[in-house]
């Protein structure tokens, strides 16, 4: 066998030296590998874990994303009024410092657990599997990961959630989806949020935003939100029990190690 | 920002590959990003320049290959080229359409010197 004269190319493995092949030699005699992987496979590798690792508990996770300052604790703050005597919440708190968003979800009662990503733009599954080593999974239903308010870099970081919610608040542009399209179409529910503020605001239209949301090819809900006036709290309280019904009906029914 | 993370997750792909094929460089790494992968290959390729040194992959080339924004209509069939914030069927208009190609982030392909 030999890789001069092709005593060694067969019918069978001829496609993995011809150009683009698996073991292709270029013209430099360098050797082309086919790859083919996500450039996240490590990252995707341990989402994966942590999806497991939530399933195995009967958790629901949900990460939150958005710009800073769109209300993601607050929103929290509020769900957690609403459900904590239905179902055991817990929370992640993704910022790049401070403890204070988790300091205030434990006010509601509820466990939480801040990473602190120092300048880390977003949060990923390395840094969710760390913190769930601090999060009592085996007591909890439903499990929120507050990302990093930004609405470029998360979208790219599968952190093992199972759904999706990306918030809009009105006091951001009524475009922002079709400036931000990739973590827009990530998300299986838009909540516009601050909706008690849009009698001050005349230059956004939420019909806009769903307008915009519609272009991104965007199937999913859209609810108008505040969690000040409780404005459309029904409608994302409600979706949120759907999808925690719908999560444990597909739970495996015998308890696996 | 978050290129430098993606760069270096890509290059321990790339440096298990090496080792694996006792290689003793990597020329060239090819990967493919769609417009909506959220990642900016100006700004992998800023972050590649850092990211390299000190690793098998110092003095190798990076090429980044952009798969064109193409969507599949649910409701009429058709195929057609779209925008990255405009995912509509070219032919019927319809918003329901299924993404088939530019949300790629891969490592499609290193090229090794071996001994």
């Amino acid at each position: 066998m030999c890789d001069t004269c092709g005593c060694n190319v067969t019918h069978g493995n001829r496609h993995l030296i011809e150009e683009g092949g698996k073991h292709a030699h270029t013209s430099d005699d360098h050797v082309a590998i086919e790859v083919l992987e996500n450039l996240l496979s490590e990252n995707d590798h341990q989402a994966a874990h942590n999806r497991d690792h939530f399933e195995r508990h009967g958790v629901l996770a949900i990460n939150l994303m958005s710009s800073p300052g769109s209300g993601k604790t607050r929103l929290l703050e509020r769900t957690i009024d609403h459900l904590k005597e239905r179902y055991k919440i817990g929370v992640i708190e993704g910022d790049l410092e401070t403890e204070n968003d988790a300091r205030r979800i434990r006010d509601k009662g509820v466990p939480a657990v801040q990473i602190t990503t120092g300048t880390a733009c977003h949060l990923d599954a390395h840094m969710i599997h760390q913190a769930l080593h601090q999060t009592p999974l085996d007591e909890l239903d439903l499990l929120f990961i507050e990302n990093v308010g930004n609405l470029v870099c998360p979208a790219s970081f599968d952190l093992g959630q199972h759904l999706n919610v990306t918030l809009l608040s009105v006091t951001e542009g009524d475009d922002k989806p079709a400036k931000y399209p990739v973590i827009f179409r990530a998300a299986d529910h838009v909540l516009i949020t601050k909706s008690d503020l849009l009698p001050l605001l005349d230059d956004f239209d939420p019909d806009n935003a769903g307008q915009s949301l519609q272009q991104l090819a965007y199937k999913n809900p859209i609810t108008l939100v505040s969690a000040k006036s409780d404005q459309g709290m029904d409608e994302w309280l409600n979706w949120l029990e759907a999808q925690l019904n719908q999560a444990s009906a597909t739970e495996p029914t015998t308890a696996t190690v | 920002m978050h290129e430098l993370s993606v760069c270096q997750s890509m290059l321990r792909q790339v440096e298990e590959i090496a080792q694996r094929e006792q290689a003793t460089s990597v020329e060239r790494i090819v990967i493919q990003i769609g417009p909506l992968s959220g990642v900016v290959p100006e700004l992998l390729q800023q972050a590649f320049t850092i990211a390299r040194c000190g690793t098998s992959a110092e003095a190798a080339e990076l090429v980044t290959q952009s798969q064109p924004v193409r969507v599949h209509c649910l409701q009429c069939g058709y195929d057609s080229d779209a925008q990255a914030n405009r995912l509509l069927c070219a032919e019927c208009g319809d918003y329901r359409t299924r993404l088939i190609s530019g949300d790629e982030l891969l490592l499609a392909s290193v090229e090794l010197t071996k001994n």
